[in-house]
C-alpha cells in the first residue's frame, strides 16, 4: 500500500515543478517525472505473491507468472512519451530563437 | 464481425504515408489524394450510420473468441451514437480538406500538413470506434500529438508561444487520463468497457469510486475545454491555420472529449447523483463566464474561441441534466428529451463554428489582419463570405428558421419539464448576450464603412474555398429538418436509447 | 572530434548495430522486441553522426534517405496486417504464417516480421529526430 501511495506522491512532485518553475526546460522535464511516476504506478498493478518474469520456459508447466498487460500497456505508453517530449523539444528550441530567453515571464505576447 | 469498421481506420493512416512516400515524386499527389480519401470516408460513414439502425456491430480485432465469458483481445463497437460523430468527423474533415487546397498554399512544407491532418482524422476515428478503455487512450494520444504540430504550423511567435501552452496543458490531461486508467484496471482486472460495467454493478468502494470518476473528468475535462481547465483553448484556437481552427473547434473537442466524456459516465459507470451535479454546475459555469469573456474581445478568431466554450457548456448542462434525472430514477421520458436536445447541439454546432472559422480564414487570407476594428464594408466587395457569415451567425444565436434555434428550445424546454427553471433562464440570457455579441462581429467586419487605407485587391476568394463555405450553409438550413419528428427517430433516437440503456448494454455485448 | 574518438567509434558502431538487431529479431523469446532493438539501432547511427558530423556526412541526404526507409517500413507493417482481409477468415491482424514449436527462433506465426518492420522503423524515427534538430542548429548559426 506504501508503494502506491510513494508513486502518487511522484506524479504531485512533477505537478508541482509544472506549476512553480520559470525555466522552459524545467517544466519539460517536471512533464517527464509526472509520466514516469505514472509508469512505476502501472507496472506495480501488475504483481502477484510469489510470480517469476513472464516468459514462457516449456521444461516448467506449472508456474506462476506476473500479470504480463500492464507491462505490454507501460510499453506503449514509453512510446507515446517518446513522441511527446521530442515534440515539446523542438517548440522549445524554436521558442529560444524568436524569444532570446527560456524565461516563461517574458513570453507573454498572447493576453486577454 | 463488421468488415467496415476497421476500414475506417487503416485508410486515413495509410493515406498519411503514402502521400509522404510519393509526394516527392508525383507535385501535387497530397492535396488531391487528401480530399479523395476523405470523401471515400465520407461515403463510408454515412454508409454506417443508414445500415447501423437501432442494433450494435461489434469488431474483435485478431479473432480472439471470449474464453469462458471473459472477452480478452481488443473490441470495436460501432453503435447508433458512434455513427453519428463518424458522420460529423468526416463531414468537416472534407470540406476542410477541400478548403486548405488553395488556403495552405501560402506554407511551406505543404506535404506534412497534409500527412498530420490524416493522422488526425485516423486518430479520432480511432477513439469514436473503440470499445476498449486503453484502445481509447492509444488514439486519444495519436491525434492529440498531430494537433500540437498543426497548432504551430506557421513557426511565428504567436504560434510557438499558443503550442507550448497547449503542449503542457494537453500533457498533464494525458497522464491524469493514464493514472485513472490504472486504477480502473487495479480494481476490475479487465480493461473492456462492457466488462467493467459488469464489474461495476456487483459492488464498489465508495471513496474509490468518486475519485476515479473525478481523475477520468479531469483529463477528459482538459481536453473538451470545460472551466475550470479552459486556459489553452483561446490561444490555440485563434493561432492555428483557418481549416485547423475549423476542425480542432467543430470536431476535435468533441470527439475526444465530450464523446468520451459521455460514453464513459453513461455505459460504463453507475451514475450517482452528486457527479451528475457536479458535472451540471460545471457546464453552467463555462455556458456563462465564456460568453460574458466573449464580448470584450477584438481578435475576430478569439472571439470565436470564446463561444466555442460557451456552446460546449450548453451540450455539458443538457447532458447533465438527464444524469440528474436518470440518477435519481425520475422520469425516464425527460431525460431522453434532453439528452436529445444536447446530442443535436453538437451536431448544429460543428456546422455553424467551423463555417464561421472558415469565414474568418477567408477574411483573412485576403486582408492579412485579423483585428476587429481594421475592417470594414466587405459586404460589397466579398458577397458570398459576407452571406454565409450572417447564416452562421443568425445560427449560433438561435433565430428561426436556422438550426441552432430548434436544438437550443429542445434544451430549454427539457429544463424547464424538470423544473430546473434556473437553468433555462440562464441558458436563454446566454442565448441573447451570444446574439449581442455577434451583431458587434457582423457590423464591424461587414457593413461598416471602409477604413482610409485603400486595399486594392480585395476581391471574393479562389473556388475551393467557396465550394466549402457555400456547403456548410446549405447544411445549416438542412440540419434543422433533424428536429421534426419522423427524422429524430430515425437518427437521434437510437443514439439516446443506447446511452440510456444501462442494464443490458454490457450483456448485449459480451454475448455477441 | 579527436583521433581517439573516430577510431573507436569505427570499432564499436557495428557492434551496437549488431546487438540491437539482435534483440530485435529475438522478440518473441527473449525481453526486448521491435522498439527497444529500434532504438539501440539509432543508437549507432547518431553515435557516428555525433564523431564525424557534417565535415564528412552530407546530413540533408541522410534525411532523405531515412525519410524514405521509415515510409516503406509503415507501409509494409499496414500490408501484412490487412493481408489477414483477404485470405481465409475476414479478420485484421491475422496470424497466418504456420507457428512452430514453442522457443525455436522460426516460430509464431508472423510476430517476427512485425518485429523486424517495426525494429527498422523506429531506428529511422529517433534518427530523423536528432537530424532535425541538428539541421535546424546548423542554419541558424551560419
Amino acid at each position: 500500500m506504501i508503494t502506491y501511495l510513494l508513486c502518487f506522491i511522484l506524479f504531485l512532485v512533477g505537478l508541482y515543478g509544472v506549476i512553480t518553475r520559470r525555466n522552459l526546460i524545467k517544466i519539460a522535464i517536471s512533464l517527464s517525472i509526472m509520466e514516469v511516476s505514472t509508469f512505476l504506478f502501472f507496472a506495480l498493478i501488475g504483481y502477484i505473491e510469489g510470480g517469476r518474469a513472464p516468459i514462457v520456459n516449456p521444461a516448467e508447466p506449472n508456474q506462476v507468472y506476473v500479470d504480463p498487460l500492464p507491462q505490454a500497456l507501460v510499453l506503449t505508453a514509453i512510446v507515446i512519451g517518446l513522441a511527446t517530449t521530442s515534440l515539446l523539444m523542438a517548440v522549445i528550441i524554436r521558442i529560444y530563437r524568436k524569444y532570446k530567453t527560456f524565461d516563461i515571464r517574458e513570453i507573454r505576447n498572447l493576453r486577454g | 464481425m463488421n468488415p467496415v469498421i476497421p476500414i475506417l481506420v487503416i485508410v486515413p493512416l495509410a493515406c498519411a504515408f503514402l502521400s509522404m512516400a510519393l509526394g516527392r515524386f508525383v507535385r501535387d499527389l497530397p492535396k488531391y489524394f487528401t480530399a479523395v480519401v476523405m470523401l471515400f470516408l465520407l461515403i463510408a460513414s454515412f454508409y454506417s450510420l443508414i445500415n447501423i439502425g437501432t442494433g450494435l456491430s461489434l469488431y474483435k480485432v485478431g479473432g480472439w473468441e471470449p474464453v469462458n465469458k471473459i472477452p480478452i483481445g481488443i473490441y470495436m463497437v460501432l453503435d447508433g451514437y458512434s455513427a453519428i460523430m463518424l458522420c460529423i468527423i468526416s463531414t468537416i474533415g472534407f470540406l476542410s480538406a477541400v478548403y486548405s487546397i488553395s488556403y495552405i498554399n501560402r506554407y511551406t512544407g505543404e506535404k506534412y500538413y497534409y500527412a498530420l491532418f490524416c493522422l488526425m482524422v485516423a486518430g479520432m476515428n480511432g477513439v469514436v470506434l473503440s470499445g476498449d478503455l486503453f484502445n481509447i487512450f492509444v488514439f486519444l494520444e495519436i491525434s492529440v500529438i498531430s494537433s500540437y504540430a498543426l497548432v504551430a504550423f506557421g513557426v511565428e511567435k504567436n504560434e510557438l508561444e499558443a503550442s507550448f501552452k497547449y503542449q503542457v496543458l494537453g500533457g498533464i490531461a494525458s497522464f491524469l487520463i493514464l493514472f485513472g486508467i490504472g486504477f480502473i484496471y487495479w480494481k476490475t482486472k479487465t480493461l473492456n468497457i462492457a466488462d467493467i460495467k459488469e464489474a461495476f454493478k456487483t459492488g464498489y468502494d465508495k471513496t474509490f469510486y468518486v475519485f476515479v470518476q473525478l481523475l477520468i473528468l479531469s483529463g477528459f475535462g482538459l481536453k473538451a475545454a470545460i472551466m475550470p481547465f479552459h486556459a489553452w483553448l483561446p490561444d490555440a484556437h485563434s493561432s492555428a491555420p483557418s481549416p485547423i481552427s475549423a476542425m480542432l473547434s467543430g470536431v476535435f473537442i468533441k470527439a475526444v472529449g465530450i464523446y468520451v466524456i459521455i460514453r464513459l459516465f453513461f455505459n460504463m459507470f453507475v451514475i450517482s447523483e452528486e457527479v451528475a451535479i457536479l458535472i451540471t454546475s460545471l457546464g453552467t459555469l463555462s455556458m456563462v463566464i465564456g460568453v460574458f469573456l466573449a464580448i470584450g474581445q477584438w481578435d475576430i478568431k478569439r472571439l470565436l474561441a470564446y463561444h466555442s466554450i460557451s456552446q460546449m457548456g450548453y451540450v455539458i448542462l443538457a447532458v447533465g441534466t438527464g444524469m440528474i434525472l436518470i440518477s435519481r430514477g425520475q422520469n425516464r421520458d425527460i431525460a431522453a428529451l434532453a439528452i436529445t436536445g444536447g446530442l443535436f447541439h453538437l451536431i448544429n454546432h460543428a456546422a455553424f463554428k467551423g463555417l464561421l472559422f472558415l469565414n474568418a480564414g477567408a477574411i483573412e487570407y485576403r486582408l492579412g489582419t485579423r483585428n476587429l476594428k481594421e475592417m470594414g464594408g466587405l459586404s460589397a466587395r466579398m458577397p458570398v463570405t459576407s452571406a454565409t457569415s450572417f447564416i452562421a451567425s443568425m445560427s449560433i444565436s438561435g433565430l428561426p428558421p436556422f438550426n441552432g434555434f430548434f436544438s437550443k428550445l429542445i434544451i430549454v424546454i427539457a429544463c424547464v419539464k424538470a423544473r430546473f427553471y434556473l437553468l433555462a433562464v440562464l441558458a436563454v440570457i446566454v442565448s441573447i448576450v451570444t446574439l449581442a455579441s455577434f451583431l458587434k462581429l457582423q457590423r464591424y467586419a461587414f457593413y461598416n464603412k471602409a477604413p482610409d487605407k485603400e486595399n486594392h485587391n480585395i476581391k471574393e476568394v479562389a473556388s475551393p474555398m467557396l465550394f466549402s463555405m457555400i456547403t456548410l450553409g446549405i447544411l445549416c438550413f438542412l440540419l434543422s429538418l433533424l428536429a421534426f419528428p419522423s427524422l429524430r427517430e430515425s437518427i437521434l433516437q437510437p443514439a439516446v436509447d443506447i446511452l440510456m440503456d444501462t442494464d443490458t448494454y454490457g450483456l448485449k455485448i459480451i454475448g455477441m | 572530434m579527436t583521433v581517439i574518438v573516430k577510431k573507436t567509434t569505427q570499432i564499436v558502431a557495428g557492434m551496437i548495430f549488431l546487438y540491437g538487431a539482435y534483440v530485435v529479431i529475438h522478440g518473441h523469446l527473449t525481453p526486448g522486441g521491435g522498439f527497444a532493438g529500434g532504438v539501440i539501432m539509432a543508437g549507432a547511427f547518431i553515435l557516428v553522426t555525433l564523431a564525424f558530423g557534417s565535415d564528412f556526412l552530407n546530413l540533408k541526404k541522410e534525411e532523405a534517405g531515412s525519410t524514405a526507409t521509415e515510409n516503406i517500413s509503415i507501409l509494409m507493417v499496414i500490408l501484412l496486417s490487412v493481408i489477414g482481409l483477404f485470405i481465409g477468415a475476414k479478420i485484421f491482424f491475422l496470424n497466418f504464417l504456420p507457428k512452430g514449436t514453442v522457443g525455436e527462433l522460426v516460430s509464431a506465426g508472423v510476430l517476427p516480421l512485425y518485429n523486424i518492420f517495426v525494429g527498422i522503423e523506429v531506428t529511422s524515427s529517433i534518427f530523423i529526430i536528432f537530424l532535425a534538430l541538428v539541421i535546424y542548429k546548423e542554419e541558424e548559426s551560419t
